[in-house]
């Protein structure tokens, strides 16, 4: 019965930690390339509604899966063109996605469904089973409640650590991160490289939101990416802007995350509304304690613009 | 303070007695006092051309304010009219519906002045950390926390009316400047960036205000789910037009703009944090110490986010409800950032986010529009002052190429330097 | 491996230096930085195969001539050749593709990277699939860097992050990457800047090695003895017009004909003999600063040093030779490891900056944006900023006087012709030289017993440069102590008493200005007395 409960609680862990996960490689990948991203929350919530949308209108969730990585697509050009291109403050303008992708989602709602904060129901991305993996004893039950998407995401994270620390294009990204001046005279295009890695991580927040919308649940709801936009952020930061050691970090979140769920129905006596507040609590204890003075690329939040 | 008490410093000595007197030039010490009576003729012309010449001084700054203002306005207003079609309206009804809905009566305009109370405090706690560079995006869990404080303690508390009442306004205060502290702490000492550590305190606050008050929580009303016990009516702040909801916050906001301006500009303090938000180099180097600045500023930023939460829990509700708040904390950036971090111009700024929040109930009814978009229009006022530096390169080298024959200025008197 | 160089060496051994089109050529390159004339209309021709030397002073604009030969910066007028050929570079990309490496005087390496990842950085060409899912063939690049860096003669582990790496190896690391791409020309600015002697050593021998296999060598440098020992021919620099140019011999018959080329080298280079020195103190007052076995635990130190009442003492030295780390030291934004500073016989050491203003110091930053002016606010702030803690501008927490701030402000503003607007004015509207006048200004109100003065006159054209000089004097005159850090030979020789030669965080000489010998305070920067006594 333990048994059974430690792996489900795995189960939901992951399952938790994957929208935590996404939009953390995509604030890695801009703050690598030397933009700081506080705007995966907005962005997260634009791609959970697009999803949900184009889902709605054409009953198909992989196009709405498209429809979201499109979102992401157009909110990371946004920000990179205030920030790389017009070199507007790195932090107000993705300050300004943040407020303009809740405000927007929220009030396209009742626009588009005449209901107001929650959105019918959709067809989700249905799980398709791995045979083989899902008859091993114990384990199978993971893999089992895995779906394309799940191995998707987590190829992602493999894919995003080989492109940043093992390929040329990778090396040109970080090297516009630590230094635009240095980039620059290496003869790297330091804006267009910029440009195109707050774009990857506009599609990252997005993905992580249509995770929400439609694989974990089947609607869209306002607000209903809860901070994990900026969990993940804390995530990066914890990981040292590291891939492994931050996607660690995203799933220690979504455990806290799976316990807090979890003990409400065992212990009844502890207040629900405080576990919710767990891995929140958890990422402060962890900034104020064992992460030490965090230091990020060198160049994040410094415009470029050559003499 | 007479000017017969100031002492001119001899030489290198009466520095170690701890008088608060700074090292200065005998010269330039006695030219400042204005004791030299040419000096202070020619400083010092009458009342009258001194005032004009003040708003002389003012207007050219004051006009590009004005007009920075208005066009980031006109240009988020812009910006959100698709939004309006989309919801299946035209533009005169939706401007009618929320420029009646909020200014159209005398009750619309008391409504309108309610919700700009805690806009104002909560626009001031921003800009007084933006004028120390940093960015407090947790004002929205002060503002929760110090509501929630200032709640128990009015409900909790058996003092005086009037006593209590200003125990539950500072007890806010210090709610909020103790959710403000974790960040300041851990932003000054281990250097975690404050955007993301205030969030974290968002929900934290949240979460705290919710358990407070659910069914099982310590502080939940009797009669009323998701509440704290009412506050006494004599303690809550006093309603200032009759027959209206608009009460004494709103002069407590007034006051407060006027403290932080004082503050600002005119105390050693403000002088320090403004300088170390406008250069920490420079800051440093004439001894100011950035944590301490650093750790003021998010105290105070905070104290005024739980001053928010505490008048609007004292004036509008008489109790701490759970979700008193919707989102004044989040509008309070755009807020502070439209009226360009000043004090008065964050009047203006809160004015502006009140009409939208008091006109979005009659445009939601009458052009179907959802409140929601004030959030929106708050975006992109955010995002149209983010881009505000590339417009105004854009104009001065538009400038340039007009001036091109023109030497510039200073020609005169730089030479090659490197 | 390289194609590029074997064209230049066959070209080269096949025909007439007078047949062969030069390297580089620049025909009247001017570059502005809104007033500032950095260039002004600078002919250029560099020999293919030679070390061709480009002499000048901080600020004669040699490093502006080449971010523009390297595509760094666009020139308003000119144009560049490069083998004959007109040649557009618009960015460090296109100068790399025509076979131009350039080491920069600020070290280009990225810490974080390997030196083998620095090598190869934004150096693959591959197509755009490949750029982005192949992985990097960082194997071959290590052995390549290990194979050319054993043909120059020196050895460097590819796999070091590059911030572990020592100052001599970085500058190596430098050149190897300059050379990465196949460069036949190579432009070096004041590659010696930082390095210790025996580096340097290492680095002529480099450098020597690379001539004699084809390369075109740019050096730039302030250092007399360098250029005379490595450059076929030289082009002097000066306030960023064209100087002069001379033929270096590779050997001299005649001692004395070296001396009499260096000499004119000299006078092209400072424009003047040395000029005349205006009164010298007249009498000495008891010791103002006394700094003793002061160190910070890393490159400064230990030094001790004596600056007397009435005496303006002068550091000069090579840029980064610890001067800045002294003057953080001395006002307290860098903790003393060791030593101490006495002001007045006082022991300051372990003082907060603030009150070591209070006690009689002031200072003049060198980095007037990072250290002195805040843009933003307006010249009244700028101009009390330091005098805020106490009165007269703010007797109690609570008050912070407007009125008499702006009467103070108004003060310096009349004092030191300062050109603005309005007092109420923001600071940016101040030009670069007014805000100077501003600070210097500011600082010389504090009544200092020190004041220390990091380049104060940077960027003030003569009369203003005058009038900081007549203040500082004025201030000696009065028996201050006065600190004045410089770059500018001719400043120093100007106004100060004694002159200390910093090197690598040392005192490595010290003269009164009255015996001063330019030749030997030139030695003491570069360091090769040193060297002769190893």
């Amino acid at each position: 019965m333990s048994n059974l409960l430690t792996i489900s609680l795995v189960i939901s862990a992951l399952h938790l930690a994957l929208p935590i996960l996404m939009p953390m490689l995509g604030g890695l990948i801009s703050e690598r390339s030397g933009v700081m991203n506080i705007g995966l929350e907005g962005m997260m919530l634009i791609g959970a509604f697009s999803a949900v949308l184009v889902t709605y209108f054409t009953g198909n969730p992989w196009l709405g899966l498209v429809g979201a990585l499109a979102s992401g697509v157009l909110s990371g050009s946004t920000l990179a063109l205030m920030t790389v291109t017009l070199r507007g403050d790195q932090v107000v303008a993705s300050a300004a996605i943040n407020l303009i992708g809740a405000g927007l989602t929220a009030a396209l709602i009742p626009v588009i469904w005449d209901v107001d904060g929650l959105t019918p129901s959709v067809e989700k991305i249905p799980t398709i089973r791995v045979p083989m993996l899902a008859d091993l004893p114990y384990v199978g039950r993971i893999f089992s409640s895995l779906g394309m998407v799940d191995y998707a995401c987590l190829a992602l994270v493999v894919l995003v650590w080989w492109v940043l620390f093992r390929t040329d294009a990778g090396l040109r990204i970080r090297a516009c991160g630590e230094s635009a001046e240095s980039a620059d005279a290496a003869g790297i295009p330091v804006v267009r490289t910029r440009f195109l890695a707050v774009v990857a991580s506009g599609v990252f927040g997005a993905l992580g939101g249509a995770y929400l919308s439609i694989v974990t649940l089947d609607m869209f709801q306002a607000s209903m990416t809860q901070g994990r936009g900026f969990l993940a952020l804390a995530a990066m930061v914890f990981g040292k802007w590291r891939v492994w050691p931050g996607a660690l970090a995203c799933i220690a979140f979504g455990f806290a995350d799976a316990i807090a769920l979890r003990a409400q129905i065992l212990w009844r006596d502890i207040p629900h509304e405080l576990l919710i507040a767990l891995p929140y609590v958890l990422a402060l204890v962890a900034l104020a304690t064992f992460v030490g003075h965090a230091s990020g690329p060198a160049g994040v939040g410094k415009p470029f613009a050559r003499a | 303070m007479t000017m017969n008490s100031i002492v001119t410093p001899p030489q290198n000595r009466d520095v170690f007695t701890g008088r608060r007197q700074v090292r200065m030039d005998p010269a330039m010490l006695a030219e400042t006092l204005g004791r030299e009576a040419d000096v202070a003729a020619a400083e010092n012309p009458g009342f009258l051309p001194r005032l004009v010449g003040h708003f002389h001084a003012l207007s050219g700054n004051l006009g590009g304010q004005v007009l920075t203002f208005t066009l980031t306005i006109a240009a988020a207003l812009i910006a959100s009219m698709p939004l309006i079609w989309i919801g299946g309206s035209d533009l005169w009804r939706a401007a009618s519906a929320l420029f009646g809905g909020a200014l159209g009566s005398g009750p619309a305009i008391a409504e309108t002045l309610v919700q700009m109370v805690p806009l104002l405090i909560a626009g001031l706690a921003v800009a007084v950390a933006f004028h120390a560079s940093l960015f407090n995006i947790g004002v929205e869990g002060q503002l929760v926390f110090g509501g929630l404080v200032a709640g128990v303690a009015g409900a909790s508390l058996d003092l005086p009316p009037a006593l209590l009442m200003l125990v539950c306004i500072f007890a806010g205060m210090a709610g909020g400047a103790v959710f403000a502290l974790i960040p300041a702490l851990l932003k000054a000492y281990r250097g975690a960036h404050e955007v993301v550590t205030t969030i974290m305190m968002n929900f934290v606050a949240v979460a705290i205000s919710e358990y407070a008050v659910s069914p099982t929580g310590p502080f939940v009303a009797a009669d009323q789910p998701s509440a704290t016990e009412r506050v006494p009516d004599l303690a809550r702040l006093p309603v200032i037009w009759e027959g209206t909801r608009l009460h004494a916050g709103l002069l407590v906001a007034l006051a407060a703009v006027i403290v932080i301006m004082w503050v600002l500009y005119r105390t050693p303090a403000g002088f320090r944090l403004r300088l170390t938000g406008a250069n920490q180099g420079a800051a440093r180097a004439s001894g100011v110490s950035i944590a301490r600045v650093t750790i003021l500023a998010m105290l105070a930023s905070g104290a005024l986010a739980g001053l928010a939460g505490a008048v609007q829990v004292l004036g509008v509700y008489g109790r701490f409800y759970a979700a008193f708040s919707p989102g004044y904390g989040f509008d309070a950036i755009a807020v502070a950032l439209l009226g360009a971090l000043s004090p008065v111009g964050v009047i203006a700024s809160a004015f502006f986010f009140a009409v939208l929040h008091a006109g979005s109930v009659p445009l939601q009814a009458v052009a179907g529009i959802s409140r929601e978009m004030v959030g929106v229009v708050s975006g992109l006022v955010v995002a149209f002052v983010a881009a505000q530096p590339a417009a105004l390169r854009l104009l001065s080298a538009m400038r340039r190429r007009f001036a091109g024959a023109m030497p510039p200025d200073g020609l005169a008197e730089t030479e090659v330097s490197k | 491996m390289n194609p590029g160089r074997e064209q230049t060496m066959t070209a080269d051994g096949a025909s007439r230096p007078d047949t062969t089109p030069p390297a580089i050529r620049l025909v009247g390159v001017s570059k502005h930085f809104g007033p500032v004339k950095a260039n002004r209309s600078i002919d250029l021709s560099v020999r293919q195969g030679s070390i061709h030397g480009l002499l000048g002073e901080n600020g004669a604009g040699k490093s502006t001539l080449m971010k523009v030969l390297f595509g760094m910066m666009r020139p308003d007028a000119g144009r560049i050749e490069i083998g004959g050929r007109p040649a557009a570079f618009r960015s460090s990309a296109d100068a790399l593709a025509a076979g131009i490496g350039m080491v920069q005087q600020h070290f280009s390496l990225i810490g974080k990277l390997t030196v083998a990842e620095n090598l190869i950085l934004g150096r693959a060409t591959s197509g755009f699939v490949a750029r982005w899912l192949r992985p990097l063939d960082l194997e071959s690049a290590r052995a390549r860097a290990i194979e050319l860096s054993e043909r120059l003669g020196f050895g460097i582990d590819p796999s070091a992050r590059c911030e572990t790496l020592s100052v001599g190896a970085r500058q190596k690391v430098e050149i190897l990457k300059a050379l990465w791409g196949g460069a036949t020309t190579l432009v070096l600015d004041e590659p010696t800047a930082a390095l210790s002697p025996p580096d340097a050593e290492e680095l002529y021998a480099l450098l020597q090695n690379l001539r004699r296999e084809g390369t075109t060598i740019v050096l730039i440098s302030h250092k007399m003895p360098e250029i005379m020992r490595l450059c076929d021919r030289v082009t002097v620099l000066r306030d960023g017009a064209v100087a002069g140019e001379a033929e270096i011999p590779r050997a001299f018959s005649d001692p004395a004909e070296r001396q009499a080329l260096e000499a004119r080298l000299v006078r092209l280079m400072i424009g003047r003999h040395r000029p005349e020195v205006p009164s010298r103190s007249s009498h000495i007052w008891p010791t103002v600063l006394s700094v003793r076995q002061l160190s910070d635990g890393q490159r400064f130190g230990p030094i001790d040093l004596d600056v007397k009442g009435g005496e303006i003492l002068a550091v000069v030295g090579v840029e980064g030779n610890g001067q800045s780390q002294f003057v953080e030291l001395l006002i307290g934004l860098r903790k003393a490891a060791g030593g101490g500073i006495a002001l007045d016989g006082r022991d300051i050491t372990d003082m907060t900056t603030l009150k070591r203003f209070q006690s009689g110091i002031a200072h003049i930053p060198e980095d007037r944006h990072r250290l002195a002016v805040a843009d933003g606010m307006s010249l009244v702030d700028n101009a009390s900023i330091g005098f805020i803690d106490g009165a007269p501008f703010a007797p109690t927490s609570f008050w912070l006087s407007r009125h008499r701030r702006a009467r103070f402000a108004a003060g310096i503003v009349r004092r030191h012709k300062v050109r603005a607007s309005s007092v109420e004015a923001p600071v940016t509207s101040l030009s670069g030289g007014n805000q100077q006048k501003l600070v210097v200004g500011r600082e010389l109100s504090r009544a200092p017993r020190l004041m220390i003065a990091a380049q104060p006159t940077r960027g003030l054209d003569i009369g203003s440069t005058g009038a900081v000089h007549e203040a500082l004097i004025g201030l000696r005159d009065h028996g201050a102590a006065v600190l004045l850090l410089s770059l500018d030979l001719t400043e120093v020789f100007t106004i100060a008493d004694r002159i200390v030669v910093f090197r690598q965080g040392r005192i490595v000489g010290e003269t009164t200005a009255a015996d001063a010998d330019i030749d030997r305070i030139g030695r003491w920067m570069s360091g090769v007395d040193e060297e002769a006594r190893q």
